[in-house]
């Protein structure tokens, strides 16, 4: 089959030494980064990605490296959920509910191993998933023409928009500055610049990782000082760790509908990992015989949304990679990765360097398994780095946030401007605007006016072009149901609060 | 409040945005759009939300007192200063003074900070400079050393 054999060139390049040991140190530290308060995935992709930018590394290393830190980070996610009740990225918040309790009963051993068999099965199967399809819906996505690529990126953001927020009017704001941002800069048809107030700095546009760090890394720093850095303290004893084979055993159905859920919720452009998470949640509670344990320390309760996040994580892949179109925020962060790299994601991609496509699958079912190892038997020691107070941790993170963005364009202005982007984000927290469709719009901004501008073009300014063919035409409606459906399931799904994905 | 007074501040910079953009110069190409209907199309979206949210605001958020804010505030101004202070200054010196006081606003503990500081500004040029090979600078440059 032409898969297998992609497959095995993609384990070729995987297996070098260079690259396994990348995926190994990714693995480690996405681990770490999960487990620590405060950063996520998306943050702790973000502080990297100068880092690795500035050592140089190729783009299939680059890119083994940073999405063996995104699984390992959602991996990680789930340790402080268990321990410290305390959700370490915000995917992991379901994880708390009944994992915590659990671990107050004494089989915090038990909950962590049994959640890290479930973040190795959704993330597994999930990899095999995007290893199906994202072929496939590359070859469809050859299809799509500028009005196909305007009504998606509509889709992408209404459903960020929709779904995955609170207040559709905060989000859709939060879109249109970082649309706006992106617009900064030399207009790619005509070559004049546009809002750059007769500044040189602003020529080249505001840099798309000055923004992220800024408010994802530096915000969080304004956010601890308000919180008086609370010092995390382990409320659970952590005993011997072994393997809870019975609970692994009823819950093994538990997990693999919870990675069907989470897949598909991963897929949806714009809804990402959190939403694979509540759903597999809640999905698992809807259909249980006795819901009364659910809350009080359920395994299924511990399996259902780690199988979900890591599913998610993996189905956001998907469309990042075949559309250039993240399914969310830390997507969005491996895009401005991929954009950094001079890699262009889309159908492209997969025929233009099948070596970094299916190296990268290769390395991922890797990570899986250097994953499972580090977080079922070697747990314990995972569990010390929680013992890092937050006046240690967040200095050191702003630190690194500042040497990479420095070691980039080496000025002092980007430096400012990420400190400002840090201020935004403290407030935008505040008043529960969502941080992530502005890092979405600064991302797709350019290319969403160029897919409408060259859609008008072949039209010759006939707007009805861009609901001309089935395609667009199911993408605007699907982009309405994403945008208008919280209305009205309000009631029905209530989210807890979300931050960042 | 504080909805309204966010809503209105994204009129105001809104309209600023569309204003700016009706000064954006048209290019010489046929090109049905030009550069300046995206921009439009943004800052009237951003208006339409903003609006809104001037009539259905959220709850008031949970401010922190004027201590706290002071606390950021001078964080903000350490972190100016930081910035400003990197390239004369070298990696090490400027990096333990502001690390030192970030970990001091959040954890009133001097000593603790000042170890901090030290710790992270010293370890982190190994990392960076020996580790990953940046081209860091630990001194100002003009002491010749690291």
């Amino acid at each position: 089959m032409d898969t297998l054999s992609l497959l095995a060139d993609g384990f070729a390049i995987a297996l070098t030494p260079g690259n396994l040991m990348l995926a190994v140190i990714g693995c480690v530290l996405g681990t770490i980064i999960g487990a620590l308060p405060g950063l996520g995935p998306s943050n702790g992709v973000a502080i990297l990605i100068p880092l690795a930018f500035s050592l140089g590394l190729d783009a299939t290393a680059a890119l083994v490296l940073m999405t063996a830190v995104y699984y390992g980070a959602m991996y990680g996610g789930r340790i402080s959920s268990i321990l410290l009740n305390i959700p370490g990225d915000e995917p992991a918040l379901m994880t708390t509910l009944d994992g915590y309790p659990m671990a107050r009963q004494g089989r915090a051993g038990d909950a962590l191993v049994l959640s890290g068999v479930a973040s190795f099965v959704g993330a597994f199967l999930a990899t095999l998933g995007l290893m199906l399809l994202a072929p496939w819906l590359a070859r469809l996505a050859f299809r799509f023409g500028p009005a196909e690529y305007f009504a998606l990126y509509i889709l992408a953001f209404s459903t960020l928009g929709g779904i995955a927020s609170g207040n559709q009017a905060k989000a859709l704001i939060a879109t249109c500055i970082g649309l706006g941002i992106a617009m900064i800069g030399l207009d790619n048809a005509t070559g004049m610049p546009r809002f750059t107030f007769g500044s040189m700095q602003m020529m080249d546009g505001i840099d798309f990782l000055v923004a992220i760090v800024g408010l994802f890394a530096v915000t969080e720093v304004f956010v601890f000082i308000e919180s008086h850095g609370r010092e995390s303290a382990l409320g659970v004893k952590l005993g011997r760790i072994r393997v809870p084979w019975s609970d692994i055993r009823a819950t093994f159905t538990t997990m693999l509908r919870a990675t069907g859920i989470g897949f598909i919720a991963g897929i949806l452009p714009g809804a990402g990992a959190s939403l694979g998470s509540f759903l597999a949640y809640m999905g698992e509670k809807a259909i249980a015989k006795d819901k009364s344990r659910f809350g009080k320390g359920d395994p299924r309760g511990i399996a259902a949304p780690e199988a979900g996040n890591n599913a998610a994580a993996g189905g956001a892949l998907v469309p990042m990679l075949t559309l250039g179109v993240p399914g969310s925020g830390t997507t969005a962060v491996l895009l401005a990765l991929l954009m950094t790299l001079n890699i262009t994601p889309g159908p492209t991609l997969f025929t233009d360097r099948p070596d970094v496509v299916w190296g990268l699958i290769a390395s991922l079912l890797i990570a899986n398994i250097v994953l499972l190892v580090l977080n079922v038997p070697l747990v314990k020691l995972f569990v010390k780095i929680l013992m890092v107070p937050p006046s240690v941790l967040l200095p050191g993170v702003t630190m690194i946030s500042f040497v990479g963005i420095y070691s980039l364009s080496g000025s002092s202005f980007d430096l400012l401007m990420m400190i400002g982007f840090g201020v935004m984000g403290y407030f935008f927290r505040k008043l529960d605007v969502p941080t992530v469709p502005i890092i979405l719009g600064i991302l797709l901004g350019n290319n969403m006016e160029d897919s409408l501008r060259r859609a008008m073009v072949i039209s010759g300014g006939d707007w009805t072009y861009l609901f001309s063919s089935p395609i667009a035409i199911g993408l605007w409606i699907a982009a309405a149901l994403g945008f208008m459906a919280p209305m009205f399931l309000r009631g029905v799904l209530k989210r807890p609060q979300a931050i960042t994905d | 409040m504080s909805d309204r007074i966010f809503a209105l501040a994204v009129i105001v910079v809104a309209l600023g945005y569309i204003l700016s953009a009706t000064t954006i110069q048209t290019g010489f190409m046929p090109d049905p759009v030009g550069p300046k209907l995206f921009p439009y199309m943004i800052g009237g979206a951003a208006i339409i939300a903003a609006i809104t949210i001037l009539i259905r605001p959220d709850e008031e958020p949970d401010w922190p007192g004027a201590a706290t804010f002071g606390r950021i505030a001078l964080a903000v101004v350490v972190l100016v200063g930081y910035a400003y202070a990197l390239k004369p200054l070298g990696f090490l010196i400027p990096t333990a003074i502001a690390a030192g006081l970030l970990s001091y606003q959040i954890r009133p503990d001097a000593w603790r900070a000042a170890l901090t500081g030290l710790g992270l500004s010293i370890g982190l040029f190994v990392i960076f400079r020996f580790g990953l090979g940046l081209g860091l600078f630990g001194f100002p440059r003009s002491w010749g050393i690291f």
